[in-house]
C-alpha cells in the first residue's frame, strides 16, 4: 500500500511540477513529462520500481487516446481519408522498413535482424504526436490529418508485424534461450496473455476476428443509446464515467482475446459512436484518464532511459538517432510531395513523425522474447527509440519557431479548413434554449446543443436536431463541445446557480467568447452581471411585457401607442437594472448593500411620476405630436 | 362602380382632430375599404403579399395622412418601399397598378399662404408632394390633385366640418365614377370649394 501511494505521489508530483514549467517555457506537456521521468529515474531505481511494467500499464492511455480520436472522426470522414491512410501510411511503413533494413545489412546484420529493426523503427509515436497536435490545435490542418492517417495505419500494421516477427527467430538465439529460464518478455499489452484462438483452425480464427470487430460495431451502434439511457435513469454522474471506462476496457479486452490491437478496436468503437449524442459525454469522461495514463507513460519513457549504457555508447546512439530522424524525415518529405501535402504542413508532418514510437518498445521486447534481435542490439535500439522520442518536442519547436513562420510570412499557407469555426454553443435545450436553437438554425447558423435530459434529446432526435447529452455546466463537457473555438455561448439552462457558475467560468477562461445568459429573475440578472455577462435576458420578461401590451390593446389603446408604451417601459426597466447591476455584490445580501440601497432610492425618486401612472403623458409620440403644450405651432396636424 | 381603398396613417391618432374626423367620414362610406396602417402594422412589419392583393383588387388608392416635416408618416414610406415591388408596381409590361388612380388627402399646420414663395415654407405644397406624384407616374397611375386642408391647428371648425363633409362626397364620387378625373388631375389642389363632381 505504502509503495503504491509512494509511487503515485512520485509520478503525480513529478508531472505537476514539470509540466507547467515546460508549458510556460513553450516546450509542450510531452517534453515536460519526459523530463520529469528523467528527473525521478534515480529515485525509481533506488526504490527498485519496475518501470517497464508500469509503462505497459500506462500504454492503455494510447488505447484511450485512439478511442477519443475515433470519437472525433465520423465514418464518412474516415472513408474520405482512405487513400491517404493506405497510400501515405502504407508507403511510409514499407519504404522506411526497407531503407532501415538496407542500412542495417550494410552494417553487417542479417536480413532478418535488419527487417525486424526496420519494423521497430518505422513506427512513430502516436502518443506524442497526437497529444502535441491536439495541444497546438493542428489536428485538423492538412499536416495533422496526414500525420493521423499514417499513425492509424501504423497502429493497424502492428498486428501483422506481431504475427511475422516470431517466424524470423534466429536459431542460435532460440538455442541460447532454451537454457535460460528467466524469460522476462512480458508480451506487453499488444501481446496475448490468454490466447483463445491458439487451438482454432485458421479459417475459424478469421471468422472469430471478424465477428469480434462486427460485435464492436453493432454493439456500439445499437446498444450504446439504450445502455446510456438506462444508466442516466440512475441519475449519478460517476456511473457515466464507469460506463465509459467499462466500454473502453471491455473492447480492449475483447480485441486482445482475439489477437487484434486494442487500440484499433477502441478506435473503431470511437468512430461508430462519433455520431452519437453521447459523444461529448464520453469524451469528457475518458479524457482525464487518457491524460493521466499518457502522462505516466511519458514519465516512464523518460525514466526508462538507461543512462550508463547511453554514456558508454553515446556517440553511436546519438548518431543512430539522428540518422533515424533524418531518414524518416526524408521518406516523409518525399511522400508528402507525392501526396500533395501543402508547403508548410509538409514539414509539420515530416518532422512530427520522424521519431520511433511506443510500439517500438513493445516490438523490441517482443523481438527479444522471440529471439529475433540479440539483446545487446535491442538495448541500444531501446535507447535510440527513447532518445528519438525525447527529441520530438524539440523538432516541433523547430517547426513552430523556424519553419512555420517562414511559410506564414511567404503567404504560401492556404487558409485552414476549420469546419467547426464560428460555432454557437447552446447550453440547455428546454423551452428557452429550444426556441433560440430553432431561430438560429433557421437563419443558417450552426449550433451545438447540450442538454442533460435524455427524454428531451430523444425528442430532438426525432426533429433532426444535433444535440449532445451532458451537464453543460461542467467545464470538461464545454471543452469537449468545442468551447475553445466557439464564438458564442448561450446559457439557457434553468438552474440559477449553475448558470451563474458557467458564465463565471467561461467569462474568465475564455474572455473572447460572447455570452448570452438566461436570467430567472432580477437578482439573478445582478448575479450574472457580477459574473461577467453583459447580455442578460430575463426568461419571462418579454412574454410578460407582450401580454401587458395585448391587454392595453384590448382596453382600446391604439396598437402603435401600446407598442411605444411597451418600448418605453422596457427601456426604463432596463435602465434601472443597468444602473443597479454594478452595485450588486454577490457576497453582500441586497438589504445590507449600502450602495445598492442608495441607488434604489435615487432611481425610485426619479421614477416617481411614472409610478403614479403618468407614463402615458410622456411617451415618445407625445413629445412630437402633443401640440396642446405648444405656444406657437411649428409643425402640422 | 370603382373599388376605392383608403390607407390612413397617423402615428399619434389620439392627438388628431382633423384626420380623426376625416377617417370617420371615410369609414361611413359604403363599399369603400379603409385601412388604418398604424393599427394594422404597429411594429412596421408590412405583409407585402396581402397589401399587393389589396392594391390589385381596388381601382382607386387614396392615402390619407398629416404632413409632418414635409413628408408622410414613416409607415407610409415603409409601406411604399416594400409593397411597390419591382415587377409588381413597375418594371414590367403588365405592372399591376397600371391605369389605377392615386390620390392624397393631407393636412398641414401651416396656412395656404405659408406654402408659397413669400411664405415661410418657401414652396407651394405640391412641391413637397412631388415624390408621390412621381411614384404614381412610374407605376402608370393617374395622380389626382391632393385633397388638402391647411391650418389644422387653428380654430376654424366651421370650415373643418365643410372639409369633412366634402371628403365624403369626394370618396363616394370616386366610387360612383362621378368625379371628373381629368378636371381633378388638372387642378393644383382640391378642397370643399373646387371638388369637380359631375352632375
Amino acid at each position: 500500500m505504502t509503495d503504491f501511494l509512494m509511487l503515485s505521489f512520485l509520478f503525480l508530483a513529478a508531472g505537476v511540477i514539470a509540466v507547467p514549467v515546460a508549458s510556460r517555457l513553450g516546450l509542450g506537456s510531452v517534453l515536460g513529462y519526459l523530463l520529469a521521468g528523467i528527473a525521478i529515474s534515480p529515485l525509481l531505481s533506488a526504490l527498485h520500481v519496475d518501470v517497464v511494467s508500469i509503462q505497459h500499464f500506462a500504454e492503455f492511455g494510447v488505447v484511450m487516446m485512439l478511442f477519443l480520436v475515433g470519437l472525433e472522426l465520423e465514418p464518412k470522414m474516415l472513408w474520405q481519408m482512405r487513400s491517404k491512410l493506405l497510400g501515405l501510411g502504407g508507403l511510409q511503413v514499407g519504404v522506411t522498413i526497407v531503407a532501415i533494413m538496407a542500412i542495417a545489412m550494410m552494417f553487417g546484420q542479417t536480413w532478418r535482424v535488419g527487417l525486424a529493426i526496420g519494423m521497430v523503427l518505422a513506427l512513430s509515436s502516436t502518443a506524442i504526436v497526437l497529444q502535441t497536435l491536439n495541444e497546438k490545435g493542428l489536428m485538423k490542418s492538412d499536416g495533422g490529418q496526414a500525420s493521423f492517417s499514417v499513425l492509424l495505419f501504423q497502429d493497424i500494421a502492428v498486428i501483422p508485424m506481431l504475427a511475422i516477427l516470431p517466424l524470423m527467430a534466429l536459431p542460435e538465439l532460440v538455442e541460447l534461450a532454451s537454457h535460460t529460464t528467466n524469460d522476462h518478455a512480458g508480451a506487453g499489452d499488444h501481446g496475448t496473455d490468454i490466447d483463445l484462438m491458439g487451438n482454432l483452425p485458421a479459417w475459424l480464427q478469421g471468422i472469430v476476428t471478424l465477428g469480434a470487430v462486427g460485435l464492436v460495431i453493432s454493439a456500439g451502434a445499437l446498444l450504446t443509446r439504450p445502455m446510456f439511457n438506462f444508466v442516466a435513469s440512475a441519475g449519478l454522474r460517476e456511473l457515466f464515467t464507469a460506463t465509459a471506462l467499462m466500454m473502453v476496457v471491455g473492447i480492449a479486452l475483447l480485441m486482445t482475446l482475439v489477437g487484434l490491437s486494442p487500440a484499433l478496436g477502441t478506435f473503431i468503437a470511437g468512430v461508430v459512436l462519433a455520431n452519437s449524442e453521447y459523444r461529448h459525454e464520453l469524451e469528457s469522461d475518458i479524457d482525464p484518464f487518457k491524460g493521466l495514463l499518457l502522462g505516466v507513460f511519458f514519465i516512464t519513457v523518460g525514466a526508462g532511459v538507461n543512462f550508463p549504457l547511453l554514456f558508454e555508447n553515446l556517440w553511436s546512439v546519438v548518431a543512430m538517432t539522428l540518422g533515424l530522424i533524418a531518414l524518416k524525415t526524408t521518406v516523409l518529405i518525399v511522400l508528402s510531395k507525392i501526396f500533395g501535402v501543402n508547403a508548410g504542413d509538409k514539414w509539420l508532418f515530416s518532422l512530427g513523425l520522424a521519431q520511433a514510437g511506443e510500439f517500438g518498445f513493445v516490438l523490441l521486447s517482443f523481438t527479444v522474447a522471440n529471439h529475433v534481435i540479440p539483446k545487446a542490439i535491442a538495448d541500444q535500439l531501446l535507447l535510440v527509440v527513447a532518445l528519438s522520442m525525447l527529441l520530438t518536442p524539440a523538432l516541433f519547436i523547430l517547426y513552430d519557431r523556424v519553419i512555420s513562420p517562414r511559410y506564414l510570412r511567404g503567404g504560401e499557407q492556404e487558409p485552414d479548413e476549420i469546419t467547426e469555426k464560428g460555432k454557437i454553443i447552446i447550453a440547455g435545450h428546454g423551452r428557452f434554449g429550444g426556441i433560440i436553437n430553432r431561430l438560429l438554425s433557421w437563419s443558417g447558423h450552426k449550433t451545438v446543443v447540450l442538454d442533460y435530459s435524455s427524454s428531451q434529446l430523444e425528442m430532438l432526435r426525432a426533429f433532426n436536431v444535433k444535440a449532445f447529452y451532458g451537464d453543460a455546466s461542467r467545464p470538461d463537457l464545454l471543452h469537449a463541445a468545442g468551447i475553445d473555438d466557439a464564438e458564442m455561448l448561450i446559457v439557457a439552462i434553468d438552474d440559477k446557480q449553475k448558470a451563474t457558475e458557467m458564465v463565471h467560468y467561461v467569462h474568465h477562461n475564455y474572455p473572447h467568447i460572447k455570452i448570452i445568459a438566461r436570467a430567472v429573475d432580477r437578482q439573478h440578472v445582478y448575479e450574472l452581471y457580477a459574473a461577467g455577462c453583459r447580455e442578460i435576458i430575463r426568461e419571462t420578461f418579454d412574454s410578460s411585457v407582450r401580454a401587458a401590451r395585448t391587454a392595453l390593446e384590448m382596453l382600446g389603446t391604439r396598437k402603435f401607442d401600446a407598442e411605444l408604451i411597451v418600448q418605453d417601459f422596457i427601456e426604463r426597466d432596463r435602465h434601472i437594472i443597468r444602473e443597479m447591476a454594478p452595485h450588486y455584490d454577490p457576497d453582500i445580501p441586497i438589504h445590507k448593500n449600502q450602495a445598492l440601497v442608495e441607488k434604489t432610492k435615487e432611481l425610485m425618486k426619479a421614477q416617481e411620476s411614472e409610478l403614479l401612472g403618468k407614463a402615458s403623458a410622456n411617451t415618445t409620440t407625445s413629445r412630437a405630436w402633443d401640440f396642446s403644450k405648444r405656444t406657437k405651432p411649428e409643425s402640422d396636424d | 362602380m370603382k373599388r376605392v381603398l383608403v390607407y390612413y396613417a397617423h402615428p399619434a391618432h389620439r392627438f388628431s382632430r382633423v384626420n380623426k374626423a376625416l377617417l370617420d367620414m371615410a369609414k361611413d362610406q359604403t363599399n369603400v375599404t379603409v385601412i388604418d396602417l398604424y393599427e394594422e402594422y404597429p411594429r412596421f412589419r408590412i405583409d407585402i403579399d396581402k397589401e399587393q392583393d389589396r392594391l390589385r383588387n381596388h381601382d382607386v388608392i387614396l392615402f390619407q395622412f398629416p404632413i409632418y416635416w414635409y413628408s408622410s408618416p414613416s409607415l407610409i414610406k415603409e409601406f411604399l418601399d416594400l409593397t411597390l415591388e419591382h415587377g409588381f408596381a413597375y418594371g414590367a409590361p403588365d405592372a399591376a397598378l397600371t391605369n389605377k388612380i392615386m390620390g392624397l388627402a393631407v393636412s398641414t399646420a401651416g396656412t395656404e399662404s405659408d406654402y408659397s414663395e413669400t411664405g415661410y415654407q418657401t414652396y407651394p405644397l405640391r412641391t413637397f408632394l412631388t415624390p408621390f406624384e412621381q411614384t404614381a407616374r412610374l407605376c402608370n397611375m393617374t395622380f389626382l390633385a391632393p385633397y388638402a386642408y391647411f391650418g389644422a391647428h387653428a380654430e376654424q371648425d366651421g370650415f373643418l366640418n365643410e372639409h369633412v363633409q366634402s371628403y365624403g362626397r369626394f370618396i363616394s364620387a370616386l366610387r360612383d365614377e362621378t368625379l371628373d378625373i381629368d378636371a381633378a388631375c388638372a387642378l393644383d389642389l382640391m378642397n370643399a370649394t373646387n371638388l369637380p363632381v359631375k352632375g
